[in-house]
């Protein structure tokens, strides 16, 4: 046990840094009184997020006259009501670390990662949260699975192992972890957030989106619990196995809907879903 | 050239009995040559009368410009009787959505969708070609050419520049001068004063000296201090503009949703107080008003 609890440690501490400017872009964007002085203040600390606009912003899409140098420049022209959706939709992408990764097709993951996003950010909606707070469940939604990425990049052939036994036996992934690695993606992710020093709500969202029962039922990890559920039902992208769980009482008993009610509830998702892709696209470009 | 004021109003469709004398459709201004030919400046619920009349004699072949896709702008066009019937000609021009990576094109099938709408856009019958704009773009329509420059909003917004018959239109669309976020004494205060001095510059180049000067002028200035970043001017940002741009005659629109005839007149009242001898020669805009540049 204690081997298996050393090799993910030394496997979380090689993950990179989080950039802190994505929860700050996440947070500003959902606040309708977000100022654009401190909008602009956040993205100019973070030297990739800056990249990222100027590209989209110099881009085709936008079609500008000038090519834009500098955030300020990006501020002035597009002012800010289109800055932060820019900004949030590239948040979304910053989130993850990109590259190739052994055993795990990333589009469909990423996929997956944002239709949870979404699905939870929904959720917490339905159930009255205040708008600071649904930028939370995005995050926590968006994260859930962050620790798949830690085992896909630094235990690659246990963990392509592990997609073999999901394949052959039909298996859930969280078990075949379990039984190959000795640990889940979820306990893996949940010491990365401590790494990482995310709020403790989402750790704990990370920690227990497959075991919700024994959560004590916290309404964020009951939603992102049912939303991964939701996505994986509807099949955006993967999550490297396609079993949808029954949801539990808890969470039965929060929404007062099963799972067909609680997607019937949210007829946007696949179209919020979709914009959210076109930014991966664009934030891969080179 | 000559043109017309059919919707004045800003935000929202605003009828009823205290809005008879500015109106109360929402953005739209019909644009004639000497010889007849028609542009369009936005679609928004004032374009609707104005299909009407087209339609007593068709075919009908048209320009039509969309400053940005706000509904006040646009929210005529599904009522925009010539694009229902076969033989007619229109061309709709307006500004990509960057955000969702569309044209022009996505602005009529997004509000004729079905949750929205009992027609869908397929079922027009008129010829309908979309022209998505870039920034500093000029069209040229043989008749006329539409120039468009990429004004401050909440959104992608263009101003359009008119120039036929040897007269220059400008309608601004919907604007706010270009301000900085930052205060004096700020590390990036000089920087993005720069860009601010830069971008103000650019679109005054653009209309400078124009014959017909049309401008946002939705708040006062009270309004304006609480609505800093809206999107909109204020009447003396409107008039400051047009007075530095020396520009011809200037007609203020986009009358705030809110606002009264009465109250519109006093505001007129007063600027002409204030305003005399500046040089500057205002009206507000009027639905339904006809003038010549």
């Amino acid at each position: 046990m204690r081997n298996v609890r050393t090799n993910l440690v030394g496997a979380v501490e090689k993950m990179p840094a989080f950039p802190k400017s994505v929860h700050q872009v996440l947070k500003l964007a959902s606040d309708i009184n977000c100022s654009q002085k401190d909008l602009v203040e956040v993205i100019k600390k973070d030297p990739v997020f800056t990249l990222k606009i100027l590209r989209l912003v110099n881009s085709a899409y936008f079609g500008l006259s000038r090519e834009v140098t500098s955030i300020n420049h990006a501020s002035v022209y597009l002012g800010l009501n289109t800055l932060k959706n820019v900004a949030l939709g590239l948040a979304a992408v910053g989130a993850i670390p990109k590259g190739n990764v052994a055993g795990l097709d990333l589009g469909a993951f990423w996929l997956h990662s944002l239709a949870v996003a979404t699905a939870t950010r929904l959720l917490g909606t339905m159930l009255g949260v205040s708008r600071d707070e649904a930028a939370d469940y995005f995050a926590a939604g968006l994260l859930h699975d962050i620790g798949k990425i830690v085992f896909a990049l630094y235990m690659s052939e246990e963990y392509a192992e592990v997609g073999r036994l999901v394949e052959k036996e039909g298996m859930p992934l969280h078990q075949a972890e379990q039984s190959i690695l000795g640990a889940t993606h979820a306990e893996i992710g949940a010491l990365l957030a401590e790494k990482w020093n995310l709020p403790s709500d989402l750790g704990n969202a990370i920690a227990l989106h497959h075991t919700p029962d024994g959560s004590e039922g916290t309404q964020l990890v009951d939603c992102v619990f049912a939303a991964d559920q939701i996505s994986k039902k509807l099949t955006f992208g993967s999550a490297g196995d396609y079993s949808v769980e029954p949801l539990p009482r808890s969470v039965r008993e929060r929404f007062s809907l099963d799972i067909d009610g609680l997607i019937s509830e949210m007829p946007t998702l696949d179209e919020e879903v979709e914009r959210a892709r076109v930014f991966i696209k664009l934030g891969e470009t080179h | 050239m000559r043109f017309k004021f059919r919707g004045t109003r800003g935000s929202l469709a605003a009828p009823g009995a205290s809005t008879v004398k500015y109106g109360g459709n929402t953005s739209c201004i019909e644009v004639r040559s000497d010889a007849g030919d028609l542009i369009v400046l936005d679609g928004g619920t004032g374009i609707r009368e104005l299909g009407l009349e087209l339609a007593r004699a068709m075919p009908v072949a048209c320009h039509l410009f969309i400053s940005h896709t706000h509904w006040d702008h646009i929210q005529g066009l599904p009522f925009f009787i010539p694009m229902f019937v076969p033989g007619n000609k229109v061309t709709i021009y307006g500004p990509p959505d960057p955000l969702n990576m569309t044209g022009i094109e996505a602005v009529l099938a997004k509000q004729m969708e079905y949750p929205h709408f009992p027609v869908r856009v397929a079922e027009l019958q008129a010829d309908i070609t979309y022209k998505t704009l870039s920034d500093g773009q000029r069209v040229d329509l043989g008749f006329a050419t539409v120039s468009a420059v990429l004004m401050n909003h909440p959104a992608m917004d263009f101003g359009f520049k008119v120039e036929c018959d040897g007269k220059t239109l400008f309608f601004s669309g919907d604007h706010e001068p270009f301000y900085n976020i930052y205060e004096p004494g700020d590390e990036d205060y000089d920087d993005y004063e720069r860009v601010v001095t830069e971008r103000n510059a650019m679109i005054m180049d653009f209309f400078r000296g124009v014959d017909v000067f049309i401008i946002d002028a939705q708040y006062t200035e009270d309004e304006y201090r609480i609505k800093r970043g809206w999107g909109h001017s204020c009447f003396e940002q409107a008039l400051t503009l047009a007075q530095a741009a020396g520009v011809g005659k200037v007609y203020l629109t986009h009358h705030e949703t809110t606002r009264t005839d009465d109250q519109l007149d006093a505001i007129h009242a007063r600027l002409q107080k204030e305003w005399s001898g500046s040089g500057v020669d205002f009206v507000l805009a009027r639905e339904g008003d006809v003038h010549t540049a």
